[in-house]
């Protein structure tokens, strides 16, 4: 699993670092680690549900910032838990796009170890970093 | 890590931070605490106060409860009163709950009434108020009557027979804030929230059965004139905001923000410190949104109170008005608000944020209802679901802080460690074992919110008591808990 959550970080929130090999798996990564804050088990998900969202900004951890909004969002308004089947990036050109293609199904309590509601993913020390191969996000969520 | 050389106590319980600290800072910092709560508090507490301290317009000091802990932007117990004229509105300093508060509703029953009766009372609170991530409320609403839900509050809701005009009085602002324009919100703000009026929330957001046993009421007078009247006496508490819609008006501003600062000149040291001039059209239009969500956030309690009068009515097959269902008081502790304060003599107006901190007026203060007038304004402190939460009154002192005062216990764990140290499931055994019947939409959310998490209740309240901001009425005891 791609992400892990910070003990030491803001005290009342929930700050998850993400990484992957390509700016794609690491948008994919994060997505799961927002959903998971809210779901125990992300494989209790079942992929019933699809839905594509375009987001475009500048710098780059703006774009994911944009993206994960996308998620939360469609918790609430559409009562959806969601992964990310596919996500496109492209950085040629100022502002950054992403194409997510985000999977999954509405909340059902009976099946659905729920955590805690994320209310905002908020610009906290918001970072999206290569350090050599890999593609790092640091990201602190309001619950 | 210990607070910097650099603070010093100024008076009991107060401690400053002089403004050549870091650079930048236009005020110091004033923090409101025991030697003992200051030594705990995080380091990034002074930090995320001078970044504070260094916003256009800000008034006197940048202010720290004892309840303070790291957050984002500002501080999480951080107040900063702003010039209108000159200086900015930060979403960062208000919160995304915006208008999260709480409200305190007495009953006439006693202890060895409620007890019999208790777990049935819960589950149904439980059922009939609904909790968890993307719970959907039951009031089912148009565009059009959103749109009146924004604008009039708890007034809406009263309307709709949710209520009474007393719960409109005993409510900070009459429920209602003025300057809320629905036009100002994004279609994706009430595409998200329109369907969770009535809904608790998750994270730290409960409805708690109390009750104020006879040794924890400090002081019988004030408790009278506030409806705590007879011995082990129950009353409810509950602790929500403007759930999905209010987060969205944050997020949406926080984007507006980014973009409009550097027309203005304005550089941060943090993002979530995103502002912009109280009077320019971005922080106009935000400050008109916030208040729709502040709005949104007074009728969701009031909702909320009916449902729990519905309850305890079938439980205890008596008219709800029978079984002495009031409210003592409704207070938020997200908020900016324009109000007038005396700096250096003088009444001014200004925008003063509180950031998890309670507005926390004394007596006489404009606004109040009638009969506490003479008692100041009531403030309510959730603490922890296994300790305990208090009923106290805004003193004079208060003035130092603009009128604010402490919102919580304060956490001193993250989450994440809570998680691995406590169980749910095994907190639920015990707290049941030490009297204390637990609900809970999430066992893993259950574990986060611990006592072990939070910073002593008591001590923060005897620290506000200490610095002469507010004053110990009642101490309220859990009985039973929703929880989120």
């Amino acid at each position: 699993m791609p992400f892990e959550y910070l003990e030491d970080a803001a005290t009342s929130d929930v700050t998850f670092h993400a990484w992957a090999s390509s700016l794609e798996e690491l948008f994919a990564a994060a997505v799961d680690a927002v959903t998971n804050t809210m779901l125990a088990d992300l494989e209790t998900i079942a992929p019933v549900a699809r839905t594509e969202v375009e987001v475009a900004a500048d710098p780059l951890d703006l774009l994911l910032w944009r993206l994960l909004d996308e998620v939360v969002f469609l918790k609430d308004s559409e009562g959806l838990l969601l992964r990310a089947e596919h996500v496109a990036v492209k950085t040629g050109t100022r502002p950054h796009h992403a194409h997510a293609a985000l999977v999954g199904e509405r909340i059902d309590r009976h099946r659905h170890e729920l955590v805690a509601d994320v209310k905002a993913v908020t610009l906290h020390a918001l970072r999206v970093q290569q350090t050599g191969a890999l593609w790092h996000a640091y990201v602190t969520l309001d619950v | 890590m210990p607070p910097p050389d650099t603070v010093y106590p100024v008076a009991d319980a107060i401690w400053e931070i002089a403004p050549t600290w870091r650079q930048g800072m236009r005020v110091p910092i004033r923090i409101f605490a025991s030697h003992e709560l200051l030594l705990a508090m995080d380091d990034a507490v002074f930090t995320q106060a001078a970044n504070v301290a260094r916003l256009p317009g800000i008034v006197g000091a940048s202010c720290v409860m004892p309840d303070a802990h790291w957050g984002y932007g500002f501080p999480i117990g951080g107040v900063a009163a702003m010039d209108p004229t000159v200086g900015v509105i930060s979403p960062g300093g208000i919160g995304f709950d915006i208008n999260c508060g709480m409200r305190l509703v007495t009953t006439s029953l006693t202890l060895d009434e409620v007890m019999p009766r208790l777990h049935e009372l819960v589950d149904s609170l439980c059922e009939r108020v609904p909790a968890g991530v993307g719970c959907e409320g039951f009031v089912s609403l148009s565009d059009s009557e959103f749109g009146d839900v924004l604008r009039d509050g708890a007034r809406w809701a009263v309307r709709r027979g949710y209520g009474t005009e007393e719960d409109l009085a005993r409510t900070e602002e009459g429920g209602c804030l003025p300057g809320a324009d629905p036009t100002t919100v994004s279609a994706r703000a009430i595409k998200r929230g329109h369907h969770q009026i009535g809904t608790l929330g998750s994270g730290n957001h409960y409805l708690e059965v109390q009750v104020a046993r006879r040794e924890h009421v400090f002081d019988p007078a004030v408790a009278a004139a506030l409806g705590i009247d007879r011995p082990n006496q129950v009353a409810v508490m509950f602790h929500c905001g403007s759930r999905g819609f209010g987060h969205q008006v944050a997020t949406d501003s926080l984007q507006v923000f980014l973009e409009a600062m550097p027309r203005y000149g304005l550089e941060i040291v943090d993002r979530e410190l995103a502002c912009a001039p109280f009077h320019s059209p971005e922080g106009q239009r935000y400050f008109a949104a916030m208040q729709c969500a502040a709005n949104m956030s007074f009728a969701n309690r009031q909702v909320i109170l009916h449902r729990i009068r519905e309850v305890f009515g079938a439980v205890f097959r008596r008219s709800p008005t029978d079984l002495g269902l009031r409210t003592v008081y409704d207070v938020a502790h997200n908020t900016a608000k324009l109000e007038t304060h005396v700096v250096d003599g003088a009444a001014r107006q200004l925008l003063v944020h509180r950031k998890g901190a309670t507005r926390a007026f004394g007596p006489g203060s404009p606004g109040l209802p009638p009969e506490y007038a003479a008692v100041g304004q009531p403030v309510i402190i959730g603490g922890s679901m296994e300790t305990g939460s208090y009923l106290l009154t805004g003193l004079p002192g208060s003035v130092q802080t603009f009128g604010s005062t402490a919102h919580g216990s304060g956490r001193t764990m993250s989450r994440t460690r809570a998680k691995k140290l406590f169980r749910g499931r095994e907190l639920q055994r015990s707290m049941e074992a030490r009297g204390i019947y637990v609900r809970t939409a999430s066992y893993a959310g259950l574990a986060e919110e611990a006592g072990g998490a939070y910073k002593d209740i008591d001590a923060v309240v005897a620290a506000t008591e200490a610095a002469s901001l507010t004053h110990r009425v009642v101490r309220f005891t859990p009985i039973g808990n929703v929880k989120g």
